[in-house]
């Protein structure tokens, strides 16, 4: 079966490792991803801020050109897209009016019956039954699981996991041999879409996400999100700066932890692409450089 | 709804259960959410406050919400929804009154910016179907000119090949036109 894929405009440019990693893994697993063909952008926070019938009308013309295409499922990595797509899809499934109002905004017929799938799913859905035979090298290591919000909140559209404490992203890094440790910010705010006119903000959330996560023993940060990993990663220096520690612990998309663990060469994986490099063993440094 | 709404029929909290089907009236200031906020500290109305404010149905709050910091502040984490044992979805309310201070040309001057980062945002999906990082930066700082750390961050980000000089387009940008005009740019004249 042809799975969609939905790269949104992060896996694009910024946040290109994470689609390398979904695309090296599913080729692994034998999985055919295809692009929805001409996708546009989900309009993000941007549109949602400024206008509610924008922000339907983007994500129910992504919708709409992947039923024209015959793809009845599609995997949208991106935690944020994926929260525009369900909650876009949720609203204009729910009121025949406003379905009919919203497919003539796009210009597409739209019926409404693709399932949309985070990566998490996806995992669950096809790769799951075959992921502990094709282990080469565990992922061995003390993992804190970042679910960040859009993931699992709002639980009643997305119905997904459970919104305080969730275990999904857990039981796969369980499965590649790591050690998921319990913390307490696994669905705390990164700072989101302020990484640009509020860094400042940026730096205190993520900070407050990171310390306790390293604090607690974790040597990776797992993502399933590219806001939540360019908060943690490319923002690192912010966060140092507002922690006054200079904190190396890696962040990783969960599709580049189990790449690695299948074998998937770190390259392929896109993991020169991060800011902070992800070595074994971290070497974290507690109070060096001292701001404010 | 409006016919027998508890409501008076001017009010915000009117609107708001007419346009969103969300009752503020259902809220008794247990203040989980405002606890959970993550931005909470960055607000000059908390969201038990806000729901509060509209509670009141006094036109003097609600221009005071309408010109608030806190409805941009809000980084729709949707923790407070999740926590709000009347399950009231505010994160849908900041949405509205966003929507509405932005209409009514009521933005707080604190977060112009803001908004400007999402107006920036939005012209690149506009003309092109997608978000180019390099022009939304570019875009986003000439029209703040705050020119801050992100110009660093900028070449180790082509070092690490996360931006595109060319900006990618959709084939069907015509479509894109079309949904940006009958929606957010309806006001504007047609070319
Ligand atoms: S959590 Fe819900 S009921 Fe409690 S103060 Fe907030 S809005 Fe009101
Ligand atoms: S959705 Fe907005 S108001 Fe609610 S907790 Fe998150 S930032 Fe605060």
């Amino acid at each position: 079966m042809k799975i969609g894929l939905y790269p949104g405009c992060s896996l694009n440019g910024g946040s290109r490792e994470y689609k390398e990693s979904v695309n090296a893994v599913a080729k692994a697993f034998d999985i055919e991803l295809t692009d929805i063909p001409d996708w546009n952008c989900c309009g993000a926070t941007a549109a949602h801020n400024l206008n509610h019938d924008l922000s339907l009308s983007l994500p129910i013309r992504i919708l709409a050109i992947a039923e024209q295409n015959g793809l009845h499922e599609i995997v949208v990595p991106c935690a944020a897209c994926y929260s525009r797509l369900t909650i876009s899809q949720h609203e204009v499934n729910g009121d025949e009016e406003l379905k009919n109002r919203i497919a003539g905004i796009v210009g597409l017929p739209y019926t409404g019956n693709v399932k949309i799938l985070n990566v998490i799913q996806f995992i669950q859905d096809h790769i799951l039954d075959k992921l502990s035979e094709k282990i080469k090298t565990p992922f061995a290591h003390k993992a804190a699981c970042y679910y960040g919000c859009l993931l699992v909140r709002p639980h009643g559209i997305l119905k997904f996991d459970r919104p305080e404490d969730p275990q999904t992203m857990d039981e796969v890094m369980k499965l590649i041999g790591a050690d998921p440790i319990d913390w307490a910010f696994k669905t705390e705010c990164c700072g989101a879409g302020m990484s640009v006119a509020r860094t400042d903000v940026v730096g205190n959330l993520s900070g407050r996400i990171m310390e306790d996560a390293v604090d607690r023993g974790a040597e990776a940060i797992i993502v399933a999100c590219p806001m939540c990993h360019s908060n943690l990663d490319m923002r690192r220096q912010d966060i140092n700066k507002s922690l006054g520690k200079d904190i190396k612990t890696p962040v990783l998309y969960i599709t580049q932890a189990i790449g690695l663990a299948v074998g998937i060469s770190p390259k392929e994986l896109g993991l020169q692409r991060h800011f902070v490099p992800v070595i074994f063993p971290v070497e974290n440094v507690q109070n060096t450089i001292k701001v404010n | 709804m409006s016919s027998h709404s508890i409501y008076k029929e001017k009010s915000l909290a009117h609107s708001i259960e007419h346009d969103l089907q969300v009752s503020v009236a259902k809220c008794y200031q247990c203040g989980k959410c405002s606890a959970g906020c993550p931005v909470n500290s960055e607000m000059d109305y908390p969201p038990s406050v806000v729901i509060r404010m509209l509670q009141t149905e006094d036109p003097i709050l609600e221009e005071k919400l309408l010109r608030s910091y806190s409805i941009w502040m809000c980084v729709t984490c949707e923790m407070c929804y999740g926590r709000c044992p009347m399950e009231i979805d505010i994160p849908k309310v900041m949405d509205h009154l966003r929507e509405l201070s932005l209409q009514e040309k009521k933005v707080n001057p604190k977060a112009k910016h803001i908004v400007q980062f999402h107006k920036a945002f939005l012209d690149s999906v506009k003309y092109t179907g997608r978000l180019s990082e390099l022009g939304l930066i570019a875009d986003y700082k000439m029209r703040t000119f705050a020119l801050t750390q992100d110009v660093a961050l900028a070449p180790k980000m082509i070092a690490r090949g996360k931006l595109h000089f060319i900006p990618e387009r959709i084939k069907n940008k015509l479509s894109m036109k079309n949904i940006f005009k009958k929606t957010i740019n309806k006001k504007e004249k047609p070319e």
